[in-house]
């Protein structure tokens, strides 16, 4: 698995990680840098090579390249994870699922 | 270099404050399964496995394939052969703020794959990869979603599967 969440993924366990430290969305690299991508991409192989145990984890050495200012704000009051339109379409979501396992009972 | 966002902890003060009395209970196993490669990776077949809402673009018009517009939760197929121009994603939960998701590769890395393929690293990629949607529901996840992309894979006769969350 490559993603950017170490804590949920780890929590949750899986036989090996490639943890990206980038903000969620882009787990396998900057947005056209392939060579980032290739390098990512490519770690992740050698991971599935490398392995030993249930769990195992590797880091990307990478950092996000315009600063870290994003793991300040993400989930907090000030900036909302999700608002507007996005938020809307969440609960709408939320709903329809609510709505399709009335359905199937 | 900051350390890694605690998301856990970050989404559950975050949730707190605004007025939800329950914390989200994350998914937690105490038993992870673990094969060893058994082959090469230039002898293995591989897929890539998404919950990052790709889908694929109308090729006569905008918009997404309407198949899949009301789903929530379910496993859908991106056939591997789909031009990366068509690929996009409707996702909206991600980093807003710092980031976009305009470049299909920054998180389903088909391209890539394709390279690797072409460079010999890998033998073949299989003709299906695999999205799921966003369930609410761990125990959909675990019963009905997993276990088809699983026997899709095995259809295709697939050793690894590069699994992208998003």
């Amino acid at each position: 698995m490559i993603a950017t969440a170490k804590d949920i993924v780890q929590n949750c366990g899986v036989p090996r990680l490639l943890f990206v430290d980038f903000p969620l969305g882009n787990p396998c690299g900057v947005p056209f840098d392939i060579n980032m991508q290739s390098d990512i991409l490519e770690s992740a192989l050698g991971l599935l090579e490398t392995a030993e145990q249930s769990g195992d984890t590797t880091v990307a050495p990478y950092v996000w390249p315009e600063g870290e200012a994003w793991k300040e704000t993400i989930f907090t009051s000030e900036q909302p994870f999700l608002e507007g339109e996005a938020y809307d379409n969440w609960m709408a979501a939320k709903q329809r699922y609510r709505n399709q396992k009335k359905e199937e009972r | 270099m900051a350390e890694p966002v605690k998301y856990i902890d970050r989404t559950r003060d975050y949730y707190l404050s605004q007025g939800y009395a329950k914390p989200y209970q994350w998914a937690h196993f105490d038993q992870i399964p673990f094969s060893r490669l058994a082959k090469p990776l230039s002898e293995c077949r591989a897929t890539l496995i998404s919950t990052s809402d790709v889908a694929i673009r109308n090729p006569d018009g905008e918009g997404r394939d309407k198949r899949h517009e009301d789903l929530v939760g379910s496993a859908y197929v991106i056939p591997t052969e789909t031009p990366e121009e068509l690929l996009f994603s409707r996702q909206e939960h991600y980093d807003q703020h710092a980031t976009h998701l305009d470049d299909v590769n920054s998180y389903f890395p088909i391209s890539r794959l394709k390279e690797q393929v072409a460079l010999g690293r890998l033998q073949s990629l299989a003709p299906r990869c695999h999205g799921v949607y966003t369930a609410y529901s761990q125990k959909r996840t675990l019963e009905v979603d997993a276990p088809e992309v699983l026997r899709r894979c095995r259809e295709d006769e697939v050793d690894i599967a590069v699994l992208t969350p998003v």
